[in-house]
């Protein structure tokens, strides 16, 4: 593969609690940095902000769309020094009200090329990977 | 990929032991079962078994030189499961967690 292609990743999942408590926690910097990460996020069409992960990387990321309690749009990038490791992407949550509480969906965008990922998988995709390995994990057979 | 070349792997790196021998061979090159065993907490003959297990799902490959027994990892065997997408789906499902857990914590 020598051309990154377009993909797109989407997680959705019910939650039962309200749209509007839902927004607080996607769109308020103290409450953005204990479920996702270090940001100095504004709910400002326009602002650029950084998400610091605990690994060291820093997002790179911009406000696209905001629809108060409904949907929110950033970039999400991802410079590193070897392009192979460029992440350049767009993060949509979306909020749908449901009878029992909310619809979350988080669709992810972007482009990355995948061909030196072999090893490790990067710094941040290791660790990523060993979480995820964990919770397949503890999921019962 | 097929689902059981990625539960042979996920059971393969389950093991925190064998999660470990291969992360050290990652970070540290190729290495002999002996310099392994100094640093595994684990007998020679188990950790001998775990890089028999690794070596089965294509993680390392071992090199025989005389007597000792060269270990070196194959990280280009994770690849399937370091696909982006694949990482960032394992992300998102373990920040919704979070948020949840977040959630149940917040004010109404």
């Amino acid at each position: 593969m020598s051309n990154p292609e377009l993909r797109t990743v989407i997680v959705e999942r019910e939650i039962a609690w309200p749209a509007e408590k839902i927004w607080r926690a996607l769109t308020q910097p103290h409450l953005m940095e204990e479920w996702l990460m270090k940001n100095d996020f504004k709910p400002v069409v326009g602002h650029s902000f950084n998400l610091r992960g605990d690994w060291g990387g820093v997002l790179d990321c911009e406000v696209l769309a905001i629809e108060q309690n409904r949907s929110l749009s950033y970039s999400w990038d991802f410079a590193h020094e070897d392009a192979a490791y460029n992440l350049k992407s767009v993060v949509t949550f979306t909020l749908t009200p449901t009878t029992t509480g909310t619809h979350l969906r988080v669709e992810q965008s972007g482009f990355h090329p995948n061909q030196k990922q072999a090893y490790g998988g990067a710094r941040a995709g290791w660790q990523q990977f060993l979480a995820k390995l964990e919770q397949v994990l503890a999921k019962p057979d | 990929m097929t689902p059981d070349a990625h539960d042979i792997l996920f059971r393969t790196l389950a093991d925190p032991t064998r999660r470990a021998l291969f992360e050290r061979l990652c970070r540290e090159g190729e290495q002999t079962v002996g310099a392994l065993t100094a640093q595994a907490g684990v007998s020679q003959p188990a950790v001998s078994k775990h890089l028999g297990v690794l070596k089965q799902a294509g993680l390392v490959r071992d090199r025989h030189a005389g007597r000792q027994t060269h270990y070196s990892a194959q990280p280009t065997a994770l690849a399937p499961l370091n696909d982006w997408t694949n990482e960032m789906t394992g992300f998102w499902e373990a920040r919704f967690d979070d948020l949840e857990s977040l959630l149940k914590r917040m004010d109404q």
